[in-house]
């Protein structure tokens, strides 16, 4: 079961929700569907379930044309961020609701239950209503309606949000498990770049309901097509800088002058923009020759037990990825080393000129 | 932390204490006190003991009251609960429909009771009301001066048309609560309308179904102005309810200690319903709960 989607725009009262968007999913493939709040993630997913109809464009479910079919006719299963289950009915109820609609016999509808229940460790709550359940359990029930079905395709809208971070370790984990023995579509949805990294499979980055770039996960994230791809998919955002490249030198607005290497010395001279990962930056040299930079502290940003740390010169922003907490005062001095053979290179429209020879990934 | 033991703390809830004493508890004990004396005059005075209330408990025009109040009581929330529903479930969700919707199936909320009993009263009326008219022009001899069933119906057909409201705003409110995506939810398992509200509206209703049926039960139970000004309790007994039995018997024939007495038992019997109600409700909410 493959899933194409042919130029398809979607324009409610006026405003595109999703624009020029074309996709195929492979059957039996995992994909995640990355992009900030408004990206169009979830306006995506309703097209691809048969939720709404698209204004413009074609959807194909095997090569057939599904566009103007709606969900009560396509095989299609979902599960949200809100854990919604069938208040009034038990957790085996639930998870059978979907056979019973679909007519299948007693204990037929017995054996999945049972066996979906267990592949997601809620064989023993099956008895309980969901309202008596922690929010894991709830979801866990969400998820048993969504997979008991043998849907073809299977839509994850942010499933984990409401979580807490362990449960969605734990979950991220048995989901790529329960889909590799599977055949059908898997999408999911998230905002996190740390979650898609996490899940791999396939990664389509969506911005302002465009498709940015679609290819396996760990490609996308290393070879990212164009800035936006990039700021996309890292977390903090890649850290973009206005610089020329002269020969053999590269010169960041004028103010820092390095040699380029070997890799960014073959590109023709001129104008670029030069994107660091937050994660290449240090405190401290971790190799020889890098380039050491003075900059001033605006914020430094603790999160669990890592560090975004914000600093600006004169001319522009960065933010620094540091493991382990680290204390600073705000407008201080601080150095910082990043590696030049670790430096994308962008033209002035934002598309990749050069990408690191050893961070190009599989 | 530290806790601050400061009993003076209890001063703040003396003006709701002397409030509720004088709205509520002095006037009450005033009705007890009248129910156990037999009052003659301002000096003259005895005590009566349980007399009154064997006395009210056994007068079968009172009892007659009581189980016509019952019967009106659950016929019209019998009619009032599912059409509440059934309108809640078609008032238009959005746009400027919803407002319309909303304004008029509020409008009759906004009604007072005695205004509503001489609207029916002269849309009912033989010679020129719209209803009694059309009825009489059709061949049905309508008269609800004359017949206790056409009183009795159209009694019914007021409370209803005056309080559905009540039920189809508070499941309104109900069902805009809950979020979009169960009904996707149900479209994707193609869950049928009926088992949407079956599984899904219906289990979310419950908590302002059990608000509106009480608050209707207790409304309908103490039913007064517009029965009176509607039927004034007739045809002969027919329709008259408890507390026309009771304001006919205070204030007409000046009888306090067995009204007195009677107040209190009606009071009581309100109390109790409710109680019962309440308790049997969350029972089952209890039971459900333990997947039973």
């Amino acid at each position: 079961m493959s899933l194409n989607l042919e130029s398809i725009d979607r324009v409610i009262g006026g405003e595109t929700h999703i624009a020029d968007m074309n996709l195929t999913l492979e059957p039996g493939s995992f994909n995640v569907l990355l992009g900030r709040t408004l990206s169009g993630k979830t306006t995506l997913m309703r097209l691809m379930a048969g939720l709404d109809t698209p204004t413009r464009g074609r959807v194909l479910m095997n090569g057939q044309d599904v566009t103007g079919r709606s969900v009560r006719h396509r095989n299609v299963s979902m599960v949200y961020q809100q854990f919604i289950n069938y208040p009034s009915l038990t957790v085996y109820e639930n998870i059978a609701s979907p056979l019973k609609l679909a007519k299948a016999g007693r204990a037929e509808i017995d054996r999945r239950v049972r066996s979906i229940a267990e592949m997601l460790h809620i064989e023993h709550l099956l008895d309980r209503q969901p309202l008596e359940l922690s929010g894991g359990q709830q979801q866990r029930t969400a998820m048993g309606r969504a997979l008991v079905k043998d849907a073809d395709v299977v839509l994850f809208d942010e499933p984990l949000v409401n979580l807490d971070y362990k449960l969605r370790e734990e979950f991220r984990e048995e989901l790529r498990a329960v889909f590799s023995e599977r055949n059908c579509i898997a999408v999911y949805a998230t905002t996190e770049p740390a979650e898609a990294l996490a899940l791999g499979g396939n990664t389509a980055v969506l911005h302002q309901g465009r498709l940015l770039q679609y290819g396996p996960t760990a490609e996308v994230y290393h070879r990212p097509n164009d800035i936006r791809a990039a700021e996309m998919f890292s977390e903090p955002p890649i850290n973009i800088v206005k610089g020329t490249l002269s020969g053999s030198e590269i010169s960041f607005d004028n103010t820092l002058h390095f040699p380029a290497g070997n890799e960014l010395g073959t590109l023709e001279p001129g104008e670029y923009r030069f994107g660091i990962r937050a994660s290449h930056i240090s405190l401290a040299p971790r190799a020889k020759g890098d380039i050491e930079i003075h900059m001033t502290v605006d914020l430094a940003e603790i999160s669990g037990s890592e560090t975004f740390l914000h600093v600006h010169n004169e001319h522009f922003y960065m933010t620094v990825h540091l493991e382990g907490v680290h204390e600073f005062r705000v407008d201080a001095p601080v150095k910082l080393y990043f590696p030049a053979h670790k430096i994308y290179a962008f033209d002035h429209e934002g598309a990749v000129i050069h990408i690191p020879t050893h961070l190009r990934g599989v | 932390m530290n806790k601050v033991y400061n009993n003076r703390a209890w001063w703040l809830i003396l003006p709701m204490l002397l409030l509720v004493a004088f709205s509520a508890v002095i006037p009450l004990m005033t009705v007890v006190n009248y129910s156990v004396q037999d009052v003659f005059d301002a000096h003259t005075r005895f005590f009566t003991g349980t007399e009154w209330f064997k006395e009210m408990l056994n007068d079968p025009a009172l009892q007659a009251a009581v189980l016509r109040q019952f019967a009106f009581s659950l016929t019209i929330l019998a009619i009032e609960v599912p059409l509440g529903i059934g309108i809640a479930l078609i008032m238009p969700k959005k746009g400027w429909q919803a407002s319309a919707a909303l304004i008029l199936v509020t409008m009759p909320l906004l009604i007072p009771w005695n205004v509503v009993g001489s609207i029916w009263q002269i849309f009912t009326r033989g010679d020129i009301g719209l209803m009694g008219w059309s009825l009489r022009e059709l061949g049905y001899g309508y008269n609800i001066t004359a017949n206790p069933v056409d009183a009795w119906a159209t009694i019914i057909l007021m409370d209803v048309w005056h309080w559905t409201s009540l039920i189809a705003l508070l499941c309104y409110s109900g069902l805009r609560s809950i979020p979009d995506a169960y009904y996707q939810a149900a479209r994707i398992d193609r869950a049928s309308k009926w088992a949407v509200f079956r599984y899904i509206q219906l289990p979310k209703l419950t908590n302002v179904l059990v608000i509106g049926v009480l608050l209707r039960f207790m409304h309908s139970f103490m039913i007064y102005a517009e029965p009176f000004v509607l039927t004034g309790g007739g045809p002969g007994n027919s329709t008259t309810f408890l507390s026309q039995s009771l304001t006919t018997m205070a204030i007409g024939q000046q009888d306090l200690g067995p009204s007195a007495a009677f107040s209190l038992i009606y009071f009581l019997i309100i109390l109790l319903v409710t109680w019962v109600f309440y308790t049997a409700i969350m029972n089952m909410q209890k039971d459900n709960n333990k997947g039973a």
